[in-house]
């Protein structure tokens, strides 16, 4: 029978939420429901031999240590293949998934699949690394992920010959694969062609590299004299969250007026984000958002001025094209306002 | 988003603390923070201490905003 | 301008004492075909063999393929500028001889050709596997320079080819393909709502090997310019290049040049296909970039809607790709382009060597670096031991068994750029 270890973050192994993230790596006695279903998809062809887990806040700052204990509790289990997620788009358990993936197959030896939203941080940085199935981008998309990661699995295991990753439904990685088409080249240019012409969809067959780096700008001369606007992901708002602000997939972002305002108390500001703990950042918001320094180095003449609006978005499950969205949009007015030079906190 | 703010024309520097997220997003100036749910603090340490420790962490990024680089580039101490 | 194609369909080859076509039979005299080839005191020997689909023959190093053509009404003759006068061919009837050719092999200047198996793993890559093949073996004065041995072989290659090709001139074709392309204020009047296509075909010109000739013309020293579609039916373009030969077109795929075809058989119904314009691909940045200004102006004085682009080789000509396709988008015509990959052998590595956001719709050829094993045949045509050196191959690649291990560009035509295969990535 074929062997697998699942891993899975704490949420799924039914520890807890994000009060429960900072959990270290433990191999489970029993497996969990989510890898129960897992089994259920191989069909009796394979047994998911043992569940593996960690916390997502754990593992983002443990790493090395977090790995390397994962590592050893895979190993024990000599399985030929590990399955990492579903993480969907949750960011820290995407990044954790593929790494654990990554690692598994590049220092073990041993084949990994993992599974995610194609906009999961966690995809672009291991999708070369493992074979990733693209998933939809939160729980929903369970019962479409679990059969296609399970049949990608068996097919890996048993060395048959893997398809394009259209075929597999797996995030393309990067490599390129040999296929054969039904009509020749010639033919496919001139449909393709006619439904550019016709304003039809169209899929060319090499997307161009993204080269979408920018080039950094020149340094701030002097920034005693530079004025400079915070902005952060994390989620940081005036109490209460007055413009309702998800706490993840923001539909919107929020500019808030921080004038007088020379500490972020817990009586005043809050986070909105759902992605992280919230305890550190609604009890002093200034770990996320740092206006007490920023207002004391303005008045020491170490910047010029502290711009007098913060912009303040929740990056958790927003997708690039929202994200790109809303930045344009803050960053025109940061010019209009005459700001310099940008700040921007993540969490 | 960094990228965004670069592209008009703001110099930006991005405190996170999962730096290869902030180099695959493509920032250019990043600044390496403490732990994702305090990324400029610490909990454990008193007020002040952790006040410091956040001014050290603000300076630094300052102090990227005031140097030129040439791509992307990580400012670990 | 109309063109009628009559197909004389050709399924065996066989010596005999006197050349002719009977029934599906090409019978060729040897002797006769020698002499042909030998009349060019630059070439000192030639041998003559077939052959067919499904057997255990290998041909390399291949030069160039060529389909046997005569032109039986209309003005001109097939090759021109090389076989007969420049007068403008394109129009009346040619014949075709449908399911042969005429392949030169050779040790051809030293290295860098190609492979074509009729049989076994090889044999799915390239279109000639299918044909019945009439190759030639020819061997040079040695005392001779690379350029005067290389034309030398062209030549033959023609002369023989249209040899084949007058077998046909009596003969009526059952099957007869149309191709009718119209001037640009008939193209307005009879398909006023169809949007206006034209091709942009980019031939090879960066030197001895790389080289490639309309109406009898090297295009390295051509501006760009404009052809009727049917034009290239008759042997308007031919083949002067096969190194890595997989990218490369031979004067077969000019002669049955799959794009013009495809837009052929849209004409008149989605589209109106206005025409084709050739450009070069030279190694000065200046000429490329005169080359594909003159692509994209054209285009704009066309008036045209869309135009498909074809690349032939990689590396730097990937540049006049990019140069062509942005140029032409920015005059705010839609473009499609067709090329190939160098991906590496895992496929992981950067595919062409320049890139741009305008090339939105790409058709391609497949990653010509894929590494291929082609099992041992019981027969090779030309030079075995040549394998190590061709471009693909690598030292090494001829395995003591008489198997090759090689990239899949030692095989010509392969990764055809003008679409000519199923074969793709992605």
């Amino acid at each position: 029978m074929i062997k697998i270890v699942h891993y899975i973050n704490q949420f799924y192994a039914g520890v807890g939420g994000e009060d429960k993230a900072d959990v270290g790596p433990e191999k489970m006695a029993t497996i969990p429901p989510i890898s129960n279903a897992l089994k259920a998809q191989f069909k009796g062809e394979a047994d998911v031999v043992a569940t593996v887990y960690c916390g997502d806040s754990y593992f983002a700052e443990n790493t090395e240590a977090a790995l390397e204990s994962i590592l050893a509790y895979i190993e024990e289990e000599k399985p030929d293949l590990v399955v990492t997620g579903p993480a969907f788009n949750a960011g820290r358990y995407g990044v954790a998934a593929g790494n654990i993936a990554a690692a598994v197959t590049e220092k073990l030896g041993i084949k990994s699949i993992s599974g995610m939203y194609i906009e999961n941080p966690g995809a672009d940085m291991f999708k070369g690394k493992t074979y990733i199935v693209s998933t939809r981008n939160s729980a929903v998309g369970m019962k479409d992920a679990l059969p296609l990661m399970a049949k990608l699995a068996l097919k890996l295991v048993k060395g048959e010959e893997i398809g394009s990753a259209e075929e597999e439904g797996y995030i393309s990685r990067g490599v390129r694969v040999p296929v054969w088409e039904k009509e020749r080249g010639a033919r496919r240019a001139v449909n393709m062609l006619l439904n550019k012409l016709n304003g039809e969809e169209y899929i060319t067959e090499f997307p161009m590299p993204m080269f979408d780096k920018v080039d950094p700008n020149a340094a701030i001369k002097d920034i005693t004299k530079a004025k400079v606007a915070l902005v952060t992901s994390g989620g940081i708002v005036p109490k209460g969250n007055p413009d309702h602000i998800e706490s993840s997939s923001a539909s919107h972002y929020g500019k808030y007026d921080i004038d007088g305002v020379s500490d972020l108390t817990a009586e005043t500001f809050q986070t909105a984000h759902g992605g992280y703990d919230p305890v550190y950042a609604n009890d002093d918001a200034d770990r996320v958002l740092p206006v007490d320094i920023m207002r004391d180095l303005e008045k020491e003449g170490k910047i010029g001025k502290l711009h007098r609006y913060y912009y303040s978005t929740v990056g958790n499950g927003t997708s690039v094209a929202n994200s790109k969205k809303y930045a344009e949009e803050i960053a025109k007015e940061l010019v209009a306002d005459g700001v310099d030079a940008v700040i921007l906190t993540s969490t | 988003m960094v990228k965004e703010m670069e592209r008009a024309g703001l110099p930006t520097v991005h405190m996170c603390t999962v730096v290869p997220i902030s180099l695959t997003v493509g920032a250019n100036r990043i600044v390496p923070a403490i732990a994702i749910p305090h990324p400029l603090g610490n909990p454990v340490l008193d007020h002040e201490e952790e006040k410091k420790l956040r001014r050290g962490l603000v300076e630094k990024a300052l102090k990227s905003l005031e140097t030129e680089v040439d791509g992307q580039t990580v400012f670990e101490d | 301008m109309k063109l009628e194609l009559g197909l004389i369909k050709i399924e065996d080859i066989q010596f005999a004492s006197e050349s002719k076509i009977d029934g599906t039979t090409l019978f060729v005299d040897k002797e006769t075909v020698k002499k042909i080839v030998l009349e060019d005191e630059v070439l000192v020997s030639c041998d003559v063999d077939i052959a067919k689909p499904g057997e255990s023959v290998r041909i390399t190093p291949v030069k160039d393929v060529i389909e046997p053509r005569v032109k039986v009404e209309g003005t001109g003759g097939v090759f021109p500028g090389w076989m007969h006068k420049v007068d403008t061919v394109g129009s009346g009837r040619t014949n075709v001889l449908k399911g042969c050719a005429v392949v030169t092999a050779g040790k051809v200047v030293g290295f860098q050709e190609g492979i074509i198996d009729m049989s076994g793993e090889g044999a799915k890559y390239t279109p000639f596997s299918k044909l019945n093949n009439l190759v030639l073996i020819i061997e040079p004065d040695e005392s001779k320079d690379q350029h005067t041995y290389e034309k030398a072989l062209r030549l033959a290659g023609l002369r023989v080819a249209t040899y084949l090709g007058e077998l046909a001139r009596e003969l009526s074709a059952k099957e007869v393909k149309t191709f009718e392309s119209c001037t640009i204020p008939e193209g307005i009047e009879k398909y006023p709502g169809l949007p206006r296509v034209a091709y942009v075909l980019m031939l090879q010109s960066q030197g001895l090997l790389h080289d490639t000739y309309v109406y009898g013309v090297d295009i390295k020293q051509s501006l760009t310019t404009m052809l009727m579609p049917t034009e290239i039916f008759d042997g308007a373009i031919i083949s002067g290049n096969c190194v890595s030969a997989c990218d490369k077109n031979t004067t077969f795929h000019h002669q049955n040049n799959p794009v013009v075809e495809e837009l052929f058989a849209e004409h008149g119904k989605t589209i109106n296909f206005v025409g084709v314009i050739i450009t070069n691909e030279n190694v000065y940045l200046a000429d490329k970039e005169r080359s594909s200004n003159w692509s994209a102006k054209m285009c704009k004085f066309l008036g045209v809607d869309g135009v498909i682009i074809s690349q032939e080789g990689f590396g730097n000509p990937d540049t006049d790709l990019i140069m062509n396709c942005k140029k032409i988008e920015a005059e705010g015509i839609k473009t499609v382009i067709i090329t190939d990959e160098y991906a590496g052998r895992d496929g992981a590595s950067q595919s062409l060597a320049d890139a741009d956001k305008a090339a939105d719709a790409v058709v391609t050829g497949g990653n010509a670096n894929v590494v291929i094993k082609l099992p041992k045949m019981d027969k090779i045509i030309g030079h075995i031991e040549a394998v190590d050196i061709i471009a693909g191959g690598w030292d090494g690649s001829l395995q003591e068994d008489g198997s090759i291990e090689a990239e899949l560009q030692v095989i010509t035509g392969a990764t055809n750029e003008m679409g000519f295969n199923c074969y793709s990535a992605r």
